[in-house]
């Protein structure tokens, strides 16, 4: 039976192994797609090219293309998913619930209504390109602070950041739909293909703000993979064995929540990824977080970036919103699993 | 004689009703002790609070002389373990991470080949080794409460607690736990005690039980001094007969005196003081149950 646990463990590892190696085959693959032929050869020796110049002969424009435009976009995608993922997982495990996801305590609906404060009513936070992603990192935050807060003075359970979540949830739609009564066409085309979540606001001038966010908040989440494995087995358990389960609720909570803001401000709303891509992992790894919170984050990329691909080039030039593509090839890869997948972990 | 357990005046309650009034007691190493009484008898809260699961209003709690209420959550984990009545998980996990969990108290981030060496030397202890890659889930209830046994057993901790861990077993699994716990109360030298609601298995495992009613102890001692008709009949309102089966009193229900049901009984402290003989094993003080010590 300790054979069976080591290979099992093996698995985990190769696991890992193989959805990392998928993201680098990913990204060589969807640089080729576009209106400029590009090999996947030519977009790795491009990619090769800034770190060893003159290493590959490598076309300027090639260079241009892959760098300026269509890498950064694959890169904002890789972090958006590896976001919304891996805050996905800890939500879930913390919440003990199935469909919590990023989004459970009110980040889009927050986000959206800094939107629309911006787009009708013209008053932002910070000025310049920031305008929208400024008030939508505000708000969103403003809505998730506001919900650690209550349940901080309430008793941190699972129950009380649920309820508090859905309440705030239906209050900010609620005031994002009043604003969409009063705008032009022009704000409400803004604000609806806002919430329909796209990578297009992606350029390298963005991409440090979101590492740095994750360089602090991956780590701190980490720091808690032990907790969260112990935590699904329910509050008492997990005091019973040293954990203080509501305070690492409140601990995951505002730390996934700086996560997710960040993401939800540059990309808008974009489901799925964050609810589906822990169940994937979840699926095929088991119940270990350790394993679990990486794997999530990695799926999620995976699904993000191929979902953008798709929606990016199905229609060509028409780009389709990347929120909406995100469920149309995620479902059925989700509804897949669910099929095939009879015992928790594949491997066994 | 060596105390490894001690709770002095515990008193427990939600806003308006009091769960527990002045507990108290003294438990020795190397003892199996249970905590019987009628459903709502605070049982279970006395687990809880013991294990600072619930945090009790008045009193404290000691192990080896130390105060529980002094120590941080990972220090009690170090020092008492739970097993819990089930465990219905959100998501589940094999057998062996599920144990392994039960070494969080003693462990960084990593856990080592001795944490994971612990694990599989449990398994095999308790005869679940081919279920280590079985989904929790998966498993029968009698099953699920070895797992859960394991787990705590892999704290390594002097004082168990387990919360009625025979309820939802049949008779071969019921039998089954409490050889094992009475096995690792004598092995380990570990101190468990117990909320249960068989009075014939507390009778046959303890080596001594604590009887409450209404978040008081009413009687404390060896089985054959508690399980007395009187005493059953007080608490439960349920007449008995007690028979003395191998020194171990086995005791038949007769009839129900009255509806034992959520409604408080009109007056059952007087009829419990009533009774001239209960009155002498009434401990009303610590200095009480000193004399009934479970050492």
């Amino acid at each position: 039976m300790q054979e069976a646990h080591d290979s099992f463990v093996f698995a985990r590892y190769l696991f890992m192994a193989m959805i990392v190696a998928s993201i680098i085959i990913l990204t060589g693959v969807i640089i080729t797609l576009g209106p400029l032929n590009i090999s996947v050869a030519e977009a790795y020796q491009a990619l090769i090219d800034r770190f060893y110049p003159n290493y590959f002969e490598v076309e300027p424009l090639t260079s241009r293309v892959v760098w300026n435009i269509r890498f950064p976009r694959i890169v904002g995608g890789i972090l958006a998913g590896f976001g919304l993922g891996a805050c996905g997982c800890v939500m879930q495990a913390v919440l003990k619930n199935p469909l919590a996801s990023p989004f459970t305590l009110g980040i889009s609906a927050g986000a959206q209504f800094g939107i629309s404060i911006a787009a009708v009513l013209g008053i932002s936070l910070v000025g310049g390109p920031y305008v929208l992603i400024g008030n939508a990192f505000f708000f969103a935050l403003l809505c998730s602070g506001f919900i650690i807060g209550l349940s901080a003075i309430k008793g941190a359970t699972s129950e009380t950041l649920i309820l508090a979540g859905i309440a705030v949830n239906y209050f900010f739609s609620a005031m994002s739909q009043l604003f969409h009564y009063f705008a032009t066409d022009e704000q409400l085309r803004l604000m609806t293909s806002w919430g329909m979540g796209d990578l297009a606001s992606f350029s390298w001038a963005k991409i440090p703000l979101i590492l740095g966010v994750f360089a602090v908040c991956m780590p701190l989440l980490m720091l808690k993979a032990w907790d969260l494995n112990i935590m699904t087995a329910g509050d008492e358990t997990a005091k019973s064995i040293g954990v203080n389960a509501n305070r690492v609720r409140v601990y995951i909570m505002l730390v996934s929540s700086l996560v997710v803001a960040t993401v939800v401000c540059f990309t808008g709303t974009i489901g799925f990824i964050g609810l589906v891509a822990p169940h994937m992992a979840r699926m095929i790894l088991g119940g270990d977080h350790r394993f679990l919170i990486p794997a999530s984050g990695i799926l999620g990329a995976v699904v993000l970036v191929a979902a953008d691909a798709v929606a990016m080039n199905i229609v060509a030039p028409t780009v389709i919103p990347t929120g909406i593509m995100t469920s149309v090839i995620g479902v059925p890869f989700f509804m897949y699993l669910m099929l095939k997948g009879k015992r928790r972990e594949f491997w066994a | 004689m060596m105390i490894q357990l001690q709770a002095k005046g515990i008193e427990f309650g939600y806003s308006s009703s009091t769960i527990l009034k002045d507990v108290s007691f003294e438990i020795g190493p190397s003892r199996l002790v249970t905590i019987v009484g009628p459903n709502g008898s605070g049982k279970s809260t006395l687990i809880k609070c013991i294990d600072r699961i619930l945090s009790p209003e008045k009193g404290s709690i000691l192990i080896d002389r130390r105060e529980v209420t002094k120590m941080d959550r990972m220090e009690i984990a170090r020092n008492l373990s739970y097993v819990p009545q089930s465990s219905a998980r959100t998501f589940s996990s094999n057998v062996f991470d599920t144990v392994l969990m039960g070494r969080r108290p003693h462990i960084g981030w990593l856990s080592s080949s001795d944490d994971e060496e612990k694990v599989w030397e449990v398994l095999r202890l308790l005869g679940i080794e081919e279920l280590a890659m079985s989904g929790f889930g998966e498993l029968s209830g009698g099953q699920q409460q070895k797992v859960l046994i394991a787990r705590a057993l892999v704290q390594e901790t002097k004082v168990m607690l387990l919360d009625e861990p025979t309820s939802n077993l049949d008779i071969w699994h019921q039998l089954d736990v409490m050889n094992i716990v009475r096995d690792l109360v004598k092995k380990r030298r570990m101190t468990a005690l117990m909320a249960l609601h068989d009075l014939n298995l507390a009778s046959k495992y303890s080596d001594g039980i604590i009887m409450m009613k209404r978040g008081r102890i009413m009687a404390a001692g060896d089985p054959a001094s508690v399980l007395t008709p009187e005493n059953i009949e007080a608490i439960y309102n349920v007449e008995v007969a007690v028979r003395s089966q191998s020194e171990e009193p086995f005791i038949v229900p007769i009839r129900q005196i009255k509806s034992n049901g959520s409604r408080p009984s009109p007056n059952p402290r007087g009829r419990f003081f009533a009774h001239g003989k209960m009155r002498s094993r009434l401990p009303r003080s610590l200095s009480e149950i000193k004399e009934i010590r479970l050492s």
